[in-house]
């Protein structure tokens, strides 16, 4: 649906086809993780999209825990620290 | 780390400068404002090492050093600029979700937006990626 709304904005000079929007959503569907949608599978669209944004909400939640996390970590002496920034370093 | 690639090793190599940054200057702050600046030093390294030619990481830098500036180190620069018009509890589902949750998503051609989420989920992956074995390296540190 939204690729008819696209194409009857384009220009004759930027046509996008069709073809193009269903690579990039399969390249997308590629990117999600196998637990969200099961690649071998052809899904539509809408659920790709659908399943993109809540990959990335719990993403950002994980980003989220894992910084409060890192936080009571370098609260910590700062010899700790040492063994922190050179374990990075492995 | 295992098969790290360049890209990565880059994004490791700031995360590593930013946290030592917060630890030499905030290690005597709460530890929710050293929480909030190590999530702001996640996003900023993330978006510095994916470079200029991403839409989203150039969108990223700018609104972190807006919010910088009006020196907010809040949590909720992320919800507040993902929000829109009050929709802030409003769950978004679809491009529209999409245009909410990736950085510089409102102003892209839907092409763009699917190019430029595919980029930043990559990203992202590689920095929880990081946090995640920065923090187990360091609970296994903290129990010698």
């Amino acid at each position: 649906m939204s690729s008819r709304r696209t194409r009857s904005r384009q220009s004759s000079s930027t046509r996008i086809t069709d073809e193009q929007i269903n690579d990039l959503v399969s390249k997308l569907q590629a990117v999600l993780p196998e637990a969200r949608i099961r690649r071998s599978d052809r899904v539509s669209a809408a659920k790709v999209l659908q399943e993109t944004c809540n990959y990335i909400r719990s993403l950002h939640r994980e980003v989220d825990g894992l910084s409060e996390r890192l936080s009571e970590l370098l609260e910590e002496s700062s010899s700790d620290q040492a063994a922190i920034i050179r374990s990075l370093l492995m | 780390m295992e098969n790290p690639n360049p890209k990565s090793l880059m994004a490791a190599f700031h995360f590593q400068r930013a946290l030592s940054l917060v630890h030499r200057t905030a290690s005597k702050s709460s530890r929710a404002v050293r929480g909030r600046r190590i999530q702001c030093a996640a996003y900023a390294s993330m978006a510095y090492s994916a470079g200029p030619r991403r839409a989203w990481s150039r969108a990223l830098l700018r609104r972190l050093r807006r919010a910088a500036r009006r020196r907010q180190p809040r949590a909720g620069w992320r919800r507040r600029a993902a929000a829109g018009a009050g929709a802030a509890s409003r769950v978004a589902t679809g491009a529209a979700g999409l245009r909410r949750l990736v950085p510089g998503g409102g102003g892209m051609d839907y092409c763009s937006l699917l190019e430029e989420t595919a980029d930043y989920i990559k990203c992202l992956s590689v920095q929880v990626k990081l946090m995640q074995s920065i923090a187990d390296s360091a609970s296994l540190c903290g129990q010698l």
